[in-house]
C-alpha cells in the first residue's frame, strides 16, 4: 500500500480490504476472476480459513490504518467448510456491525456478506456495491490514525 | 439494616469456623465515610470489620478467576474453597464465570445479598436504577431481607442517544473517550476481563499503539467493550472505577441489549444455556448482511 501514488481529492479512489473465506467467497473471487468478470479494482484481498477467524478488531485496524471501506464475506449459512464457524461469525457481527454504527460510524463502511464458490457474477456486482457505497460515503475519517496512508 | 449485617456475620461465621470454606470475599469499611472497599476474612473470629451496608458498591466477582488459577511452578496446589458475598449483579457475574469455566463449582459458595441499590455518595448509581435482578439467581445460602424492586425504566440513555445523527454519537463518543488516560481500570475492575493476556498488552500482534492517538484509544475501547458482548451484566464496575469519569455506560449498555433483542439472551441467570455469542441458531437474523445485487 505504501508504494502507491498519492490520489489528489479530484480522482479519489477507495481503498477496501476484504476478508474472504478460502472456501467460498476467495473461490467465488477466483471465479469472477476466471470467467472474466469486470469489477472495481479497488479491493485488496486477504484470504482467512473462514469467516469465524476474523476477529473483529482485524476490522478496526483496518480502519485505523486508513482503509476507506471493509468487506467480510465467507460461506452461505449452512455451507461453512467447517459446518458453524459463519454461523457463528453471523452472531458476532451482526452485533459488531449494530455496535459500530450506534457510536457513529457509517454503517456502510464496513459490510458483511455471503458468497459461494459457484457465485462469480454475484461477487464481481458485490465489489461493485460497495465501492460505490464506500465512494458516496467519501474518503474514511473516524478511526483513521494520524500518518496513516490516505489519512 | 442491622439483621441483614448479623444474619451475614452469622453465615460466614458459621461457614469459617466449620472450615466450609477458606476465605470469604465481603467489604469492610474503608477510611473514609460512606465508602466500603473489599475485604478477605479468613479467620471466623475476626468478622467485627464485615460490612454491608449501601455503600458496597465493588463487584466481588471480580476476584474470582485469579484465586482459582494455579501458581506458577506450583507443585501440590489444591483450589481454595471460597465464598463470595454476592449482591445481583456479583451473582449474576459469577454465573457467567462459572458458564465460561473460570472457576470451579464446587469450590465456591455464593452468599446471596438482597440488595437495595448501592450509592455514588447522595445518589443511586445509575446501574442500580436500571437493575433487573437485586437478588442473584443462583445462590447457595440466601442472606433474608428485601431486595430493591425491579426497575421498570430502562435504557433510557440508550435510546435518547441512538436518536441522535451518527455525527453527533460519533462526536460524543470521540469527547468521552478523549478523556481516557488508558490506565485500563475499567478492565482490571471488570469481572469478565480475566484474560491472562489481554489484546491491550500484546506485542505479538500489536493490536495498538502505544501513544496517545485518539484513534488507538478508540480501538482499546471498542475492543473491551466489545468482547463483553453476550457477557455484560450492566454492574458498571468499569464505569465506578473509570478515574477521568468516562460515561462508559451510554456505550457498554448497548451490547446487552442488543443480545436481548436479537437472541433473547440475559446473562447470568441459569447456568445451563451457553453464552450467546458461542452458540447460534439456523433462524438468526441476518439483516445486516449486503446481498449482492442481481
Amino acid at each position: 500500500m505504501t508504494n502507491e501514488p498519492d490520489i489528489k481529492q479530484g480522482d479519489w479512489e477507495p481503498k477496501i480490504v476484504a476478508f474472504l473465506c478460502n472456501w467460498c467467497s476467495y473461490a467465488g473471487a477466483d471465479l469472477a476472476g476466471v470467467s472474466r468478470f469486470q469489477y472495481p479494482p479497488n479491493v485488496r484481498v486477504i484470504r482467512v480459513p473462514c469467516s469465524g477467524r476474523i476477529n473483529p478488531l482485524y476490522i478496526v485496524n483496518a480502519l485505523q490504518n486508513g482503509v476507506d471501506g471493509v468487506l467480510v464475506s465467507g460461506c452461505h449459512p449452512g455451507d461453512c467448510h467447517y459446518i458453524s464457524g459463519n454461523l457463528v461469525a453471523r452472531r458476532k457481527f451482526a452485533i459488531f456491525s449494530d455496535f459500530i454504527t450506534y457510536l457513529g460510524i457509517e454503517p456502510q463502511r464496513v459490510q458483511f456478506s455471503w458468497v459461494s464458490a459457484s457465485e462469480g457474477a454475484q461477487f464481481a456486482s458485490l465489489i461493485t456495491k460497495v465501492v460505490n457505497d464506500v465512494k458516496q460515503l467519501g474518503p474514511s475519517s473516524r478511526l483513521v490514525k494520524t500518518g496513516a496512508v490516505n489519512a | 439494616m442491622n439483621e441483614v449485617v448479623n444474619e451475614l456475620k452469622a453465615v460466614v461465621h458459621k461457614l469459617l469456623s466449620e472450615g466450609a470454606v477458606d476465605v470469604v470475599i465481603g467489604y469492610e469499611d474503608a477510611t473514609i465515610p460512606q465508602k466500603t472497599r473489599p475485604a478477605f476474612f479468613r479467620d471466623a473470629e475476626a468478622l467485627e470489620k464485615l460490612a454491608w451496608n449501601s455503600h458496597c458498591s465493588n463487584n466481588l466477582a471480580v476476584y474470582l478467576p485469579r484465586m482459582f488459577r494455579k501458581p506458577l511452578h506450583a507443585r501440590d496446589w489444591t483450589p481454595p474453597r471460597v465464598a463470595v458475598v454476592a449482591k445481583g449483579c456479583d451473582g449474576r457475574s459469577v454465573v457467567g464465570l462459572l458458564k465460561e469455566k473460570q472457576i470451579p463449582r464446587e469450590n465456591l459458595v455464593i452468599i446471596g445479598m438482597p440488595c437495595q441499590g448501592m450509592m455514588d455518595g447522595d445518589e443511586l448509581h445509575r446501574a442500580c436504577m436500571e437493575c433487573t435482578h437485586p437478588f442473584p439467581e443462583v445462590v447457595d445460602i440466601p442472606v433474608s431481607g428485601s431486595a430493591r424492586d425491579k426497575a421498570e425504566k430502562r435504557r433510557e440513555q440508550l435510546v435518547a442517544f441512538e436518536a441522535k445523527s451518527p455525527e453527533e454519537r460519533w462526536r460524543y463518543f470521540t469527547d468521552e473517550i478523549s478523556k481516557c488516560i488508558r490506565c485500563y481500570a475499567c478492565r482490571q475492575a471488570c469481572p469478565n476481563c480475566y484474560c491472562e493476556s489481554c489484546f491491550a498488552d500484546q506485542t505479538k500482534p500489536r493490536w495498538l499503539g502505544r501513544g496517545n492517538d485518539i484513534s488507538d484509544i478508540i480501538a482499546y475501547h471498542i475492543g473491551r467493550i466489545f468482547h463483553q458482548a453476550g457477557r455484560c451484566v450492566e454492574c458498571d464496575a468499569c464505569v465506578q472505577a473509570c478515574p477521568m469519569g468516562i460515561d462508559l455506560r451510554v456505550f457498554t449498555q448497548k451490547l446487552p441489549a442488543l443480545v436481548e433483542q436479537l437472541y433473547g439472551y440475559i446473562p447470568g441467570i441459569s447456568e445451563e444455556d451457553p453464552p450467546s455469542l458461542c452458540t447460534f441458531n439456523e433462524a438468526d437474523s441476518q439483516e445486516f448482511i449486503t446481498e449482492p445485487p442481481k
